[in-house]
């Protein structure tokens, strides 16, 4: 017990990168994945079949190889950056997005077919289709699974702690070095400030489920 | 359909290869046969010492680690080989036990004091740092070698050549090992925290990192691999790290007389034998030994 609070500098500063990493990258990852899932439903085969394509390699590949990828492979090819935060974001965004894409495709999916067709027959293009009158719909209905999405990505994090970036894993890799007599505890710290970040955006999930969600 | 097959082989081939490479470069051989000191006919002991205890037992458990080339590796012929070993050996064969009585356990830095203290092993010869911490757990012979931290960056590396040029500079080592504590509070570098230090060896490539900071005989490894690559930034070392044998704390007559031993041996050559037939690969100039540490 002694070494969670003689460590909370080092627990802090791993969750404050952890949730760095979960916030820039959910940003990241809900933006391309509904630009994949918009894509996936256009009038274009080329796009459709890119957005395909994306969301069954990626949802299919382990996110260790997607790492690997953006912290050993890409500076390889002569992508190099100085902060493997970044690759970190690039592997968590990438995966997390063919997720999001298949969520947001389903909420999509739900949304009658009369919906679009009255918008079509007031002369609406297909940009504003699916902006003004489907997207919206669509993402209200999949606001749980969404989130769940989140809470996964919150936890997947933890896998930059293996790839060059401190944050709450890594931390706890090092604590348990330096405290071998306290391995149980140093995770039991570990747990408590993941479960800091996942609680509360559980609890958000379910308020803003409450406003938003429709009944069909 | 055909375009998400390309994309996905040429993913998977630029993966698998990147594999490859960092395979190959965790790899890499064993160094140096060893040698087989033969063991001294019937020596005599005080009654009831160690010493006495092992002897008349006629064989012996050392602790060294499996993973530390030139000092504690263990190859695919299943026997370890190394300075570390060959200490191991040396003290045996006074003993009066050859070497293939010897039993082996891995020692890994995290388990040492917890094993000599159940008495898993009889002695521990592992790369291990003599300090007061573990003075007060365990008992320490030697130190029979002396490493040090030092830094290693990539051949055309010229603006880092003391430790004081890497303030504020990304440097790779060991998530919670020591050097990587020293390196950031000491001389102010930006840790870049890897699982093992061959996996601090692809970010230095791609110069994501400038160094790679531990004890010089780690480094010295990766540099006989790759001389075309890598280069130490300097032949000096910015701390001491005494290398000493583990033993039963209060055994002050088996630690005594180890380091009598290790005198002996340095004066009749086999201590410099050793070194070549090892480490001395890497690091020409066979060391003298230390001066024992007496307390």
């Amino acid at each position: 017990m002694d070494v969670i609070i003689e460590s909370l500098p080092q627990y802090w500063d791993g969750f404050l990168r952890t949730l760095f990493l979960a916030v820039v990258s959910g940003i990241i990852a809900l933006v391309v994945g509904t630009l994949l899932a918009a894509a996936r439903v256009s009038p274009v085969a080329a796009l459709r079949g890119f957005s395909m394509a994306y969301v069954e390699v990626v949802r299919n590949t382990p996110l260790t190889i997607a790492f690997f990828f953006a912290a050993v492979v890409l500076p390889r090819l002569g992508v190099t950056f100085q902060q493997f935060e970044v690759a970190a974001i690039i592997a968590l965004s990438a995966y997390t997005s063919a997720f999001i894409a298949e969520a947001v495709r389903s909420g999509v999916n739900s949304v009658p077919v009369g919906q679009a067709e009255a918008a079509r027959s007031i002369g609406m293009k297909f940009g504003q289709v699916l902006s003004l009158i489907i997207l919206p719909q669509a993402l209200r209905t999949v606001v749980p699974p969404l989130i769940n999405i989140l809470i996964a990505l919150v936890k997947n994090s933890s896998v930059a702690g293996a790839f060059y970036v401190l944050e709450l894993f890594g931390y706890g890799k090092q604590l348990a070095n330096e405290h071998g007599d306290a391995v149980m505890w140093v995770l039991v710290g570990v747990a408590f400030f993941y479960l800091l970040i996942t609680v509360p955006l559980g609890y958000l999930a379910h308020q803003v489920e409450r406003k938003v969600a429709i009944a069909r | 359909m055909k375009a998400f097959l390309t994309r996905r082989k040429s993913l998977l081939v630029a993966a698998s290869a990147a594999l490859a490479l960092t395979l190959s470069a965790c790899g890499g051989g064993s160094t140096g046969g060893g040698t087989n000191p033969s063991p001294v006919e019937k020596p005599s002991f005080a009654a009831g010492s160690t010493m006495e205890k092992l002897s008349s037992a006629g064989k012996v458990t050392i602790g060294t680690k499996f993973d530390q080339p030139l000092f504690g590796q263990k190859g695919l012929d299943g026997k370890p080989v190394g300075f570390d070993v060959e200490i191991g050996k040396l003290i045996a064969a006074k003993l009066g036990i050859p070497a293939d009585k010897i039993e082996w356990v891995e020692t890994v830095s995290a388990n040492r004091e917890q094993f000599i203290k159940q008495g898993k092993v009889d002695l521990i010869v592992a790369t291990y740092t003599i300090n007061d911490k573990r003075k007060t757990e365990v008992d320490f012979a030697g130190p029979y070698y002396e490493a040090g931290q030092a830094l290693m960056v990539n051949k055309d590396n010229t603006s880092i050549t003391k430790p004081e040029d890497v303030k504020g500079k990304n440097v790779c080592s060991v998530t919670g090992s020591t050097p990587a504590a020293t390196i950031v509070e000491k001389y102010g570098a930006v840790l870049v925290p890897a699982a093992t230090y061959s996996a601090c060896l692809e970010p230095l490539r791609n110069k994501q990192v400038e160094a790679v900071t531990t004890d010089n005989v780690i480094l010295a490894g990766f540099v006989n691999k790759e001389p075309d690559a890598f280069k130490l930034a300097s032949e000096e070392t910015f701390t001491k790290e005494p290398y000493g044998i583990g033993l039963k704390k209060g055994d002050t007559e088996f630690r005594n007389w180890i380091n009598d031993q290790l005198e002996g041996f340095a004066k009749d050559g086999s201590y410099k034998k050793a070194w070549e037939a090892t480490a001395g690969a890497v690091i020409k100039t066979a060391p003298d030994l230390p001066a024992i540490d007496r307390y």
